[in-house]
């Protein structure tokens, strides 16, 4: 009987680049930012890591494939690399990685790095690509606004719930990651916006206007894992141990089968049970003090509370509403400022929303910090489209926790 | 052994351009159009072609059951999407009829629909069919020029057999003569047009009288039995002329559809026909012709059978179901005569991979998908294993059609981002009545009545994409409003 990894493996170090539209700065350079931050973090010598893994979602757009690019950035010492695509959830998978390298002992010290840059295709938005030779034939020509979009008619007509009501949280959700944002100077987006402008907004994919889309940004993020005891072993105190790492992909029950209405994440609800049960939880709702989930749109941020065991089935809209998830409120939802403020370079995301966990955890968070230190935090990532994705849950605490 | 039409149908696309729309934003240039700025002309959408409005007609014409008996098509049109690459085969790859039918692509006049009728007819009585009949057109005329408000999109089928069927075939005859009145070389767009008196007066006046009076002494009918008299001119009173000197009652002349449809080139006879059957009594005799280089005329007697084979919608239905469009700018646009800037994505790599195609081509251009022997679930696409989630078996499925399915609405969406040429692309999830569901664009979507969830939907053959940079289209199924 397999027994998880809860507390086998410790976060020895963690860095994040700037996220932005980084015009001057390659790939290359992104990595090397969030890498030079991560190792400084960790105390050791890059010689001392024995494996990589190492994520991309559009390499085509940047780097290439495989793991050579990020072996050559950062002059690994011929480690092992594996390059990780998962979608939109490839920077968890990168962590899963190096997270199961040492719990099983393989390596003592491994890396997780994530990368996108994104703004070199001449437009906004995500990059438009291939889908899939037969998939691109019958699939519908969606983008990601247009697939989250849907997550709206098909909560709205199984909750009873006016277009209105439904958006005026979702612009709640907006206008409290953008407060967010406006404290984090690694932030894209560190302006302050208000409901009415979020409710105005350009339409992109009925009901999804311009503000309920994440931005569109180059970053990378980073980070150092070994076990709790070499940790010990280099000095750190106040560890921040994984206590769960859970992924759930799609087998075609939702695209395919009748059994889902399409107003939920069936792959989130089965992640989140795992983790809860890995991490040892059984009421998510009082242990969870902090999350970072994959509010792509300010829809999925919504219906993601409810998949994640936070808020009951179609209670969402109330405790987004009553602010349990604002900075301030019980269970702060994106204190960094979320994919809404940093964008979302692909196979970075999933890191990036680690590291904030992790400073919160450690009490470095500045502006952002809580005044209490969550004893658990979550982060959420989740690749592709409701109705066929990779969801992705990771969850971190204190040691002793 | 008799010969004739069993069963008809057609279908006429939704959109009606305002013709006072395109007189208006033309009358700077060409002030001479006003006179033909009554009505309303139809137009196919974006991703409509000659081959969709075939696949439509024949829909339209036929229930599902009689498909598998079909041993011809014949698919008539000047305006083939396709010049080497059987047009006809993917009309009858999308309506499912089998390998064993006898497929065919009749082009090059505007006579293509009537001759291919003809033509159908003498295979039958000599023992060829059944043999479906289509004709389609997709018109291609330049802005601010008279064909493009005179002309119309669409297409008609007929059934043809061995026995009476709805409409006895009584007498044909065909006149061949190389009257130029207009011309379209290979690799060109438009048509070159000459006088409309002339065509008149030499054309429609001098060569037509003679192919309908010998058809119907072949028919041994006198002309003032006719009770239907169809000449697919868009002229105004040519038709009433015709009659007058061929000896017709003037009450027989049909109406060629200007006001509500316009003309709509080879497919012009058939859809006369069609819409005249729906309109005809048992015992009521019909004169269908065509012009183009000549002229075909046939004579057929509608029998008792009439009233109990139907179009589901037929031509007259087809034309109730309008949505009026003043959108000229939006028309030129898909039709390629404005070049309006389409943005970056619209430059994605649209390259069909041919292996792939033929690999999956039930699934494409068919919609089959499977159906499990073990726990009965219908899904889409068929797969090795079944997707129901308390099933699972392996290499479980037998061949499921979904064209024909009902569906509904489970979620959607209006979207903005993503290329599409007539923005917003709709799409969502549609979930079929007997099980199963794929996501899918939507097709034909009015914007002014607003989608639900639940609502009912059926499924429409389509252009999925265009391949400009290789001159190639794709073809996929699209969920529309029922």
């Amino acid at each position: 009987m397999a027994t998880g990894i809860r507390d086998k493996v410790a976060l020895l170090g963690m860095g994040c680049s700037r996220f932005g539209e980084r015009w001057s700065a390659n790939a290359e350079d992104l990595m090397l930012e969030a890498f030079c931050e991560a190792l400084t973090d960790a105390g050791i010598d890059k010689h001392q890591i024995e494996a990589a893994w190492f994520s991309t979602a559009i390499e085509e757009q940047h780097v290439g494939k495989s793991g050579i690019p990020l072996a050559m950035a950062l002059r690994l010492p011929h480690i092992p690399v594996t390059r990780v695509e998962n979608y939109c959830a490839s920077g968890s998978e990168a962590f899963r990685g190096a997270v199961y390298a040492v719990a099983s002992g393989a390596c003592d010290v491994a890396l997780a790095l994530g990368v996108e840059k994104l703004k070199d295709t001449g437009y906004g938005g995500l990059p438009q690509r291939s889908r899939g030779a037969v998939n691109d034939m019958y699939w519908s020509n969606m983008s990601a606004p247009g697939a989250f979009a849907q997550l709206a008619s098909a909560y709205r007509a199984k909750h009873g719930m006016s277009r209105d009501d439904l958006k005026r949280a979702m612009a709640h959700i907006s206008v409290k990651s953008h407060d967010n944002g406006a404290k984090n100077p690694k932030a894209h987006l560190q302006k302050r916006i208000d409901e009415e402008r979020v409710m105005n907004a350009p339409m992109i994919a009925e009901p999804l206007g311009l503000f309920d889309c994440c931005g569109v940004s180059d970053g990378s993020a980073c980070a150092i894992v070994t076990t709790p005891d070499i940790a010990r072993g280099l000095g750190k105190a106040d560890l921040v141990t994984i206590k769960a790492v859970q992924l759930a992909v799609s087998n075609g029950t939702e695209v395919q089968h009748n059994s889902w209405d399409g107003s939920y994440f069936m792959t989130t609800r089965v992640a989140s049970t795992r983790a809860y049960r890995e991490a040892g939880i059984d009421n998510p709702r009082q242990a969870v003090g902090l999350t970072e989930v994959h509010d792509c749109f300010s829809v999925t941020e919504l219906v993601t509370m409810e998949d994640l065991q936070l808020s009951p089935e179609g209670g969402a809209i109330r405790d987004v509403m009553d602010g349990v998830y604002d900075a301030d409120g019980a269970v702060p939802c994106q204190i960094d400022g979320g994919l809404k403020c940093f964008g979302h370079p692909i196979g970075a995301s999933g890191l990036r929303m680690l590291y904030e966990v992790y400073l919160q955890m450690q009490g470095r968070a500045g502006d952002r910090q809580r005044s209490a230190t969550p004893a658990f935090g979550l982060t959420h990532n989740l690749g592709g489209f409701p109705h066929q994705n990779v969801s992705s849950v990771v969850i971190v605490g204190q040691a002793d926790a | 052994m008799t010969v004739g039409i069993h069963a008809f149908g057609g279908y006429v696309p939704p959109r009606r351009l305002q013709r006072a729309a395109v007189v208006d934003a033309n009358a700077w240039f060409a002030p001479a159009l006003k006179s033909l700025g009554r009505g309303e002309r139809a137009i196919a959408n974006w991703d409509e072609d000659a081959i969709t409005m075939a696949v439509e007609a024949v829909r339209d014409a036929l229930s599902g059951a009689q498909r598998d008996a079909m041993a011809g098509l014949f698919l008539a049109s000047t305006s083939l999407p396709f010049a080497d690459r059987q047009n006809a085969g993917v009309v009858a790859e999308a309506l499912q009829l089998g390998r064993q039918v006898r497929t065919l692509d009749v082009a090059g006049s505007q006579r293509a629909g009537s001759s291919a009728l003809i033509t159908a007819l003498q295979t039958a009585a000599g023992g060829g069919g059944p043999v479906l009949v289509v004709a389609a057109e997709k018109r291609s005329a330049r802005a601010a020029s008279a064909l493009e408000l005179t002309s119309g999109d669409g297409a008609a089928a007929v059934l043809v057999a061995r026995g009476d069927g709805v409409a006895r075939l009584l007498g044909v005859a065909t006149d061949s003569v190389d009257f130029v009145d207009h011309y379209r070389e290979q690799q060109q767009r438009f048509d070159y047009s000459w006088e409309e008196r002339w065509i008149r007066d030499e054309g429609y006046l001098e060569i037509a009288p003679v192919v309908i009076r010998r058809a119907l002494q072949t028919a041994g009918v006198e002309p003032e039995k006719v009770d239907h008299f169809c000449f697919p001119a868009a002229a105004k009173r040519v038709a009433d002329t015709l009659a007058h000197k061929v000896g017709l009652r003037a009450g027989s002349v049909r109406d060629n559809l200007q006001q509500g449809c316009g003309e709509v080139g080879a497919a012009h006879p058939l859809l006369l026909l069609v819409h005249a059957l729906e309109h005809a009594a048992p015992g009521d005799v019909v004169v269908a012709t065509g012009f183009g280089q000549g002229c075909d005329a046939l004579v057929v007697e509608a029998t008792g059978e009439l009233g109990r084979t139907r179009p589901v919608r037929g031509i007259a239905g087809h034309l109730a179901c309008r949505r009026a469009d003043s959108n000229y700018q939006r028309y030129l646009s898909i039709n390629d005569l404005l070049t309006i800037d389409q943005g970056l994505r619209a430059e994605v790599d649209k390259q069909t991979g041919l292996t792939t195609l033929y690999r999956n081509k039930e699934m494409l251009l068919g919609m089959i998908g499977g159906r499990c022997r073990a726990c009965g679930t219908p899904q889409y696409p068929k797969s090795g294993v079944c997707v129901n989630p308390d099933c699972h078996a392996v290499d479980s499925q037998d061949d499921c059609p979904f064209s024909e399915q009902g569906a509904r609405l489970n979620s959607f969406t209006a979207d903005r981002l993503t290329y599409c040429p007539d923005p917003p692309a709709y799409y969502g999830m549609v979930q079929f009545d007997q099980g199963g569901r794929a996501m899918m664009d939507l097709a034909d979507v009015n914007p002014a009545l607003e989608l639900v969830v639940g609502q009912r939907m059926r499924m429409v053959f389509r252009v999925k994409d265009y391949d400009r940079a290789r001159g190639f289209r794709r073809y996929f199924w699209k969920a529309t409003p029922d």
